[in-house]
C-alpha cells in the first residue's frame, strides 16, 4: 500500500469545496442580510457595510452569493447524481446484456450525443418552459448519455475478465452480475468522472441561468446574479464578477480534486524517462 | 478505406436525420395545448385559432414532421412567430458572423493548443508542465462569462483598448470589425485552447508510454527526434479527433460569448428566440448548431482514418 | 587484451519511488562472451539490462554504482553522451517485437535509423546492410519485407527484424531481454538458433535475460542468478547447472529435471467415461477453430490437450463449459447429452463442470473477499449460510493449503500462487466431478507452478476428480497426464496414452513439439538444429 500523499493543489480544492458546501448547508443562518430584500443603494461598491457591495436593486451581494450556493451547487449535484444513476446502470446493462442490446442502446445514445447538451437544453426548455424539475431532468437525461459512454467502456473492460464468465457459469442472474461483479469494479474509475460531469453540469446550470432559462428570480443563484448585474461591468463595477468568481472557484476546486484522483493512477510515461 | 469512409458518411446522414427528429420532437413536447401556453390565457379564440393553424398544430405529428423536413430540404426554414418574416433571411448573415467568430478563434487556438500540448508532454513532470497544467485547469474551470467579464474589465474599462460590445455592422471595414472582435475571440480561445491542450498532452503521453518509444531511446535517438519522428505520427489521429471535438464544443461556447458581447450571431439570435419562445427560430438555430456539431465529428473521424497507417496501408503496402 | 572487460557494472543500485529494484549488483562482460541473467518475476533482470545502456524507465532512478563501457562511465557523460553509445556500442532486443516497432514507420526506416543518426553509414549502405541482414536471419524476400509496416509482418518475423535492427550498427554488446518468451516453442527454437549464430558471426558480447534456465544454458558462457534485485549466484554455465552453490539455484535447476510422472496410474478398467466429446467443431464467425475433436474423460483421469497458440485448445474449454456453443458434434455428461449453451444447462450440470483459468488476476474479482469468492458457489448451489458457510469456506481453504484467516482478505493482497489456490478452492466449492484447467500454471513462476501441479495431483487422489488439462508445456503433460491429445490448427494430430503419444513412431508435428522444448543439456540446441536439417 502506498502512503496517502495529497498534493497541496488538491488540499486547496478540498478546503474550498468544503467551505462552499458549508455555505450551502448553513447559508441561511450566517448571511449578514436577507438575500432577497433591498438593503442599500444600487451597485454600491465593496464597503465595510457590504463586503462585496450591492446588486442592481440594492441587495447585499455577499448574502446572495452565500445563499446562492445551496441552489447552484445543489442543482448541479442532484443533476449529476441522477445522470449517473441513469448512465451507469444503462452502461453496465449494455456491457453484460449481449451484443444486440448493446448495439441498440449505443445507437440510441449516439443520436442524443449528436446534439450539444446546451443547445438541446435550450430547445427543450423553450418548449417546456423553465422550472427547476424540468431543468434537472433535461440536463440529467442529456448528460447521462455522456456518462453512459464512459460507464459502458469501463464495464465492457470489466465484463471481459474471467470472473464474470465464472459468475455466468455458476448460474447467477444478470442483475446479480451487474451489482456484485461489475459495479464494484467499475465505480472507482468512475469517481473522477463524477467530478468531471459535476463540473460540466455546474457550468451548464450556471450558463442556462445566465441566459435566463435556469433558476427564476428572485431566488438567488449565481448564474442568474451574473445576468442581473451584467450591465454593471461597463461602468467598471464588480457586481457581476463576484457570483461568476464563485462559480469559477468551485469548478477549479472540483477540477483540482479530480486531477489528483486521476493522477494517482497515472504512471509517468516514457516521456520523462530521459530527462 | 474508401468503404470505411462511405460507411462513415452514411452513418453521418442517419445521425443528421435523427437530429432533425430530435429537434422536432423536442419542440413539440409541450404538454397540453402549445398555442394557449405560448400566447397566454388571455388570448382571444380567433388569435388562438390563427396561431394553431400557423403552427399546423391540428395535423398529426408525423405529417407535421414530414412537411417541416420537406420545407427544410427546399431551404425554407419557416417564419418567425414574432417578426412574421422568413427565418432564412435573418439567419444567413448571423450564421456568417458566427462562422467568422468561430473560424478566427480556431485559427488562434488550434496551433496554440497543439504547440502547448506538445511542449507540455515533452516536459512531463517539470515546472513548465505544471504551470501549463494549472493555467489550463483554470481556463477550463472558468465559465465563459467570467473570462469575458474579466477581459472587459481589464482591456475595455480600465485600459480602453477594445470596445466592451462587439456590435458589428456590414459597413465596417475588416480591421475595424476585427478590432471589435478581439475580446470575444480571446475569451473563447482561452477555453477551447485549454481543453485541446490538455487532450493533446494526454494523447501524446499515451503514445510515449509505448514500448517503441523506449526502443527509439535505446537506439540512441535524441529526445526531440523521438517526439517528432516516433510519437507525433502515432498521436496524429487522436489529436485530430481532439481538435474536431473541441471545435464542436466551440459551437456551444459561442452562445454565451455572443450574449455577453452582444455579438450579432446565431447564438444571440437563438437565445433571443428562446426568451420570446419563438419556436420555429429555435428549431432552425438548433438544427444548424446540430449540423455543425455532426459535421465536425464526421470530419474528425475521416481525417483520423487518413492519417492512420494501419487503416491506410492495405492499399499501399504492396 | 581479450581479457579486458568491455562492459563493467559496479555496485549498481536502482530505486523506484518506494522500493529498491536492484541492490548492489556488479557484473563484467568480456569481448565475445555471453552472460545469462536469470530470475523469476521481480528479480530485476530487465532493469539491469536497461541500466547497462544507461537507461532507467520512467519512475525508476539509477541511484548508485558505475556502468562502464571500456573506461567510460555512462552515468557521467550526460544524455547526449549516452545517445552516442546506444545503437553504436551497445544495442537492445526487446521481448515484444510487435510492440517495439513503431506502427507508423516502414521496417527498413526503423532498422536503419540508428546507423544513419550516428552517421555510421550512408543511406544506401545502411539499407543494403539491412536487407542483407534480414536475408541472413532467414527471412524470405527481404527486399519486399523491409518495405512493409510492422502490422503486415508476423510476430516471429518481427522478432528477427528486431535482431537485425540491433546488429546493424555492429555494436560490441547486445542486450537480449527475454527475446523468445512471447513465441511458440517451435518458433522459439529457430529464433534461439539464429540469435546464437548472429552473436558468433558479429563477434559481439551479449547479456541474455530470461526466466528459463534451459534457454539461457544454451547460449550463455556464464550465468548470474538474481532474486528480488540481488545477486544470488554467479558462475560458469556448467557450474550452475551441475554444482549450484546456493539452495535457490539448486531448486531452479532441480525442478526442470523432473520428468518422472507425478500422477497415480489409472485402474485397468476405468469404467464408463464421465465426459464424452464426439466430433466437436467450433468456429468464431466463419473461422473454423476446432475440427472434429473426439475424446473420453474417465473418473480420476487427467487428459491433457496440447497445442501452440491458435491450435484451438482454449476454444475446446469454452465449448465444454458452454460459453461457446459448438457448430457440430456432441458432448455427453455421464451418458446424457449436455445442452450446448450454458444458459440451457441445469444447475446440476453447471455445478459438475468447473473451470480454472490461466490468470488468477482475471478470474478472481478483486473487490470481493476470499470468503465471498469461495463461499458463493456453496451458498448458491448448496444453500449454506452463516456459520455453516464460514466453516465450509475454511475447510476449502485448508484443502488447497491456505490459512483460514485468508477468508477476510481480498485478492490484491495475495501472491500469484495463492490466488490460483483460491481459484481452485472456488471450483471445489461447487463439488464438481470435472475440472477444466486452462493453462493454470503458465502465468506463474516455475517453483510456484510446480507447487500448484502437486496440489492438483493431490486433490485428484483425495477427491477422485477428472481433469481436462489444457497446456502448451510438454514438460507438464508428461508429468501429470494419463492421456494426451495433440492439436494443430484445430485438428487432432495424435491422441492416446501419454507415453504412447510421445513414443516412436511419432507424428512429425508431435516430434517437432517435443524436440523444441528447451533442455539444460549442453549442446542441445546444436543437436536439435542438426537433427532438423537432416529431417528436411
Amino acid at each position: 500500500m502506498t502512503r496517502l500523499r495529497i498534493p497541496p493543489t488538491a488540499i486547496f480544492g478540498i478546503i474550498v469545496l468544503a467551505l462552499f458546501i458549508g455555505f450551502a448547508l448553513i447559508g441561511p443562518w450566517i448571511v449578514p442580510y436577507d438575500p432577497e430584500t433591498t438593503v442599500g443603494r444600487t451597485w454600491s461598491g465593496p464597503s465595510a457595510e457590504f463586503w462585496l457591495g450591492t446588486d442592481n436593486i440594492g441587495r447585499d451581494i455577499l448574502s446572495r452569493v452565500i445563499s446562492g450556493a445551496r441552489t447552484t451547487i445543489g442543482l448541479a449535484l442532484v443533476t449529476t447524481l441522477l445522470s449517473f444513476a441513469i448512465g451507469v446502470s444503462l452502461g453496465i446493462f449494455a456491457a453484460v446484456a449481449g451484443p444486440r442490446v448493446d448495439a441498440f442502446l449505443s445507437r440510441v445514445i449516439d443520436m442524443f450525443l449528436s446534439v450539444p447538451v446546451l443547445i438541446m437544453a435550450l430547445i427543450v426548455l423553450t418548449a417546456l418552459g423553465s422550472s427547476i424539475p424540468t431543468l434537472i431532468l433535461t440536463i440529467a437525461l442529456l448528460d447521462s448519455t455522456r456518462v453512459y459512454l464512459v460507464a459502458r467502456a469501463v464495464a465492457v473492460d470489466v465484463a471481459t475478465r474471467d470472473f464474470v464468465d465464472v459468475a455466468r457459469l455458476r448460474g447467477e442472474s444478470l442483475p446479480w452480475i451487474m451489482a456484485h461483479e461489475i459495479l464494484p469494479n467499475a465505480l472507482p474509475p468512475l469517481i473522477s468522472e463524477f467530478g468531471l460531469r459535476f463540473c460540466f453540469n455546474f457550468l451548464y446550470v450556471a450558463s442556462l441561468s445566465f441566459l435566463g432559462l435556469g433558476v427564476q428570480p428572485p431566488q438567488a443563484d449565481w448564474g442568474g446574479m451574473v445576468r442581473e448585474n451584467g450591465q454593471a461591468i461597463s461602468f467598471g463595477i464588480l457586481a457581476p464578477i463576484w457570483p461568476a468568481l464563485a462559480i469559477a472557484i468551485v469548478t477549479v476546486a472540483v477540477n483540482l480534486i479530480v486531477d489528483w484522483l486521476l493522477s494517482r493512477n497515472v504512471r509517468p510515461s516514457g516521456a520523462s524517462a530521459e530527462l | 478505406m474508401g468503404r470505411y469512409i462511405a460507411i462513415r458518411l452514411a452513418l453521418g446522414l442517419v445521425t443528421l436525420i435523427s437530429v432533425t427528429v430530435l429537434v422536432f420532437v423536442a419542440t413539440n413536447l409541450l404538454p397540453g395545448d402549445a398555442a394557449t401556453e405560448i400566447l397566454g390565457r388571455g388570448a382571444t379564440p380567433e388569435t388562438l385559432a390563427r396561431f394553431r393553424e400557423q403552427l399546423g398544430l391540428d395535423d398529426p405529428l408525423v405529417l407535421r414532421y414530414g412537411k417541416w423536413l420537406w420545407d427544410l430540404l427546399h431551404g425554407d426554414l419557416g417564419q418567425s412567430l414574432t417578426t412574421q418574416t422568413p427565418i432564412a433571411e435573418t439567419i444567413w448573415p448571423r450564421l456568417v458572423s458566427t462562422l467568422r467568430l468561430a473560424g478566427l478563434t480556431a485559427l488562434v487556438s488550434v496551433p496554440l493548443a497543439i504547440g502547448l500540448g506538445i511542449l507540455s508532454a515533452a516536459h512531463e513532470g517539470t515546472a513548465l508542465d505544471r504551470v501549463l497544467a494549472i493555467g489550463a485547469l483554470a481556463a477550463i474551470s472558468f465559465p465563459e462569462f467570467f473570462t469575458a467579464y474579466l477581459l472587459i474589465l481589464v482591456f475595455s474599462v480600465k485600459l480602453g483598448w477594445f470596445p466592451n460590445l462587439s456590435t458589428i455592422f456590414p459597413e465596417m471595414g475588416f480591421w475595424e470589425s476585427l478590432h471589435a472582435m478581439v475580446l470575444p475571440i480571446v475569451a473563447l480561445a482561452c477555453l477551447v485552447t485549454a481543453h485541446m491542450m490538455r487532450m493533446t498532452r494526454t494523447s501524446i503521453l499515451s503514445v510515449m508510454s509505448q514500448p517503441y518509444i523506449e526502443m527509439a531511446f535505446l537506439k540512441g535517438v535524441p529526445r526531440g527526434a523521438v517526439i517528432t519522428r516516433h510519437a507525433l505520427p502515432n498521436a496524429a489521429a487522436p489529436i485530430i479527433a481532439v481538435v474536431a471535438m473541441n471545435l464542436a464544443y466551440l459551437v456551444v461556447g459561442i452562445v454565451v460569448i455572443e450574449v455577453v458581447f452582444v455579438y450579432p450571431g446565431l447564438g444571440q439570435y437563438m437565445v433571443d428566440a428562446v426568451a420570446k419562445r419563438d419556436i420555429p427560430v429555435v428549431q432552425a438555430c438548433g438544427l444548424i448548431f446540430g449540423i455543425a456539431f455532426i459535421g465536425l465529428n464526421l470530419v474528425s473521424d475521416i481525417l483520423a482514418v487518413l492519417v492512420n497507417p494501419r487503416l491506410r496501408s492495405p492499399n499501399r503496402g504492396r | 587484451m581479450a581479457q579486458d572487460p568491455i562492459l563493467e557494472i559496479r555496485n549498481l543500485r536502482i530505486e523506484a519511488q518506494e522500493h529498491v529494484l536492484v541492490d548492489d549488483v556488479s557484473l563484467t562482460l568480456r569481448r565475445g562472451e555471453v552472460l545469462g541473467l536469470i530470475g523469476e518475476s521481480g528479480a530485476g533482470k530487465s532493469t539491469i539490462a536497461l541500466a547497462a545502456m544507461g537507461y532507467a524507465r520512467a519512475g525508476c532512478r539509477i541511484t548508485g554504482g558505475e556502468i562502464r563501457i571500456d573506461a567510460t562511465d555512462l552515468r557521467r557523460i550526460g544524455v547526449t553522451g549516452r545517445q552516442g553509445y546506444r545503437g553504436v556500442r551497445i544495442a537492445y532486443v526487446a521481448q515484444s517485437a510487435a510492440a517495439s516497432f513503431n506502427p507508423a514507420m516502414r521496417l527498413v526506416d526503423q532498422i536503419c535509423e540508428s546507423p544513419l543518426r550516428h552517421r555510421q553509414m550512408t543511406k544506401a549502405e545502411a539499407q543494403a546492410r539491412a536487407v542483407a541482414l534480414l536475408g541472413r536471419l532467414g527471412l524470405p524476400d527481404p527486399q519486399a519485407l523491409a518495405r512493409k509496416y510492422p502490422h503486415e509482418v508476423s510476430g516471429g518475423q518481427l522478432q528477427r527484424a528486431m535482431a537485425a535492427m540491433a546488429v546493424i550498427g555492429r555494436p560490441d554488446i547486445l542486450v537480449f531481454d527475454e527475446p523468445t518468451t512471447a513465441l511458440d516453442v517451435t518458433t522459439q527454437l529457430e529464433v534461439l538458433a539464429l540469435i546464437k549464430k548472429i552473436i558468433a558471426e558479429e563477434h559481439s558480447a551479449a547479456l541474455y535475460i530470461s526466466h528459463d534456465l534451459a534457454v539461457v544454458s544454451q547460449l550463455a558462457d556464464r550465468i548470474m542468478v538474481l532474486r528480488g534485485g540481488k545477486m544470488v549466484e554467479l558462475g560458469t554455465c556448467a557450474q550452475i547447472l551441475t554444482a549450484p552453490r546456493e539452495c535457490y539455484t539448486a531448486a531452479l535447476v532441480a525442478e526442470r529435471d523432473h520428468s518422472q510422472p507425478m500422477m497415480r496410474p489409472l485402474p485397468a478398467d476405468p469404467g464408463p467415461p464421465v465426459l464424452r466429446v464426439q466430433k466437436v467443431e467450433a468456429a468464431y464467425g466463419r473461422t473454423r477453430v476446432l475440427q472434429g475433436v473426439t475424446l473420453d474423460l474417465h473418473r480420476g483421469e487427467t487428459f491433457a490437450v496440447v497445442g501452440e497458440s491458435g491450435s484451438g485448445k482454449s476454444t475446446l474449454a469454452k465449448v465444454l463449459t458452454g460459453l461457446l456453443p459448438p457448430v457440430a458434434g456432441r458432448v455427453a455428461l455421464d451418458g446424457r447429452p449436455l445442452p450446448e449453451g450454458y444458459r440451457s444447462r441445469s444447475a446440476e450440470e453447471l455445478r459438475r463442470i468447473q473451470l480454472i483459468h490461466q490468470l488468477p488476476d482475471m478470474s478472481l474479482n478483486p473487490r470481493q473477499s476470499i470468503g465471498k469468492i469461495v463461499g458463493r458457489p456453496a451458498a448458491l448451489r448448496l444453500g449454506l449460510k452463516g456459520a455453516g458457510l464460514r466453516s465450509r469456506v475454511e475447510e476449502l481453504l485448508a484443502l488447497v493449503g491456505l490459512p483460514a484467516a485468508f477468508a477476510d482478505r481480498q485478492p490484491p493482497q495475495l501472491s500469484g500462487g495463492q490466488k490460483q489456490r483460491v481459484a481452485i478452492a472456488r471450483a471445489l466449492a461447487a463439488e464438481p466431478d470435472i475440472l477444466i484447467c486452462d493453462e493454470p500454471t503458465s502465468a506463474l513462476d516455475q517453483l510456484i507452478a510446480d507447487d500448484i501441479l502437486r496440489l492438483l495431483v493431490r486433490l485428484q487422489d483425495e477427491l477422485g476428480l477428472s481433469y481436462l488439462f489444457i497446456t502448451h508445456d510438454l514438460g507438464i503433460v508428461r508429468r501429470i497426464a494419463h492421456r494426451t491429445l495433440v492439436l494443430l490448427q484445430g485438428q487432432t494430430v495424435a491422441v492416446g496414452p501419454t507415453a504412447e503419444v510421445f513414443a516412436e513412431p511419432m507424428h512429425p508435428y508431435t516430434r517437432n513439439l517435443l524436440v523444441s522444448v528447451p533442455q539444460m543439456k549442453p549442446g542441445w540446441l546444436e543437436a536439435v538444429m542438426a537433427e532438423k536439417t537432416v529431417h528436411k
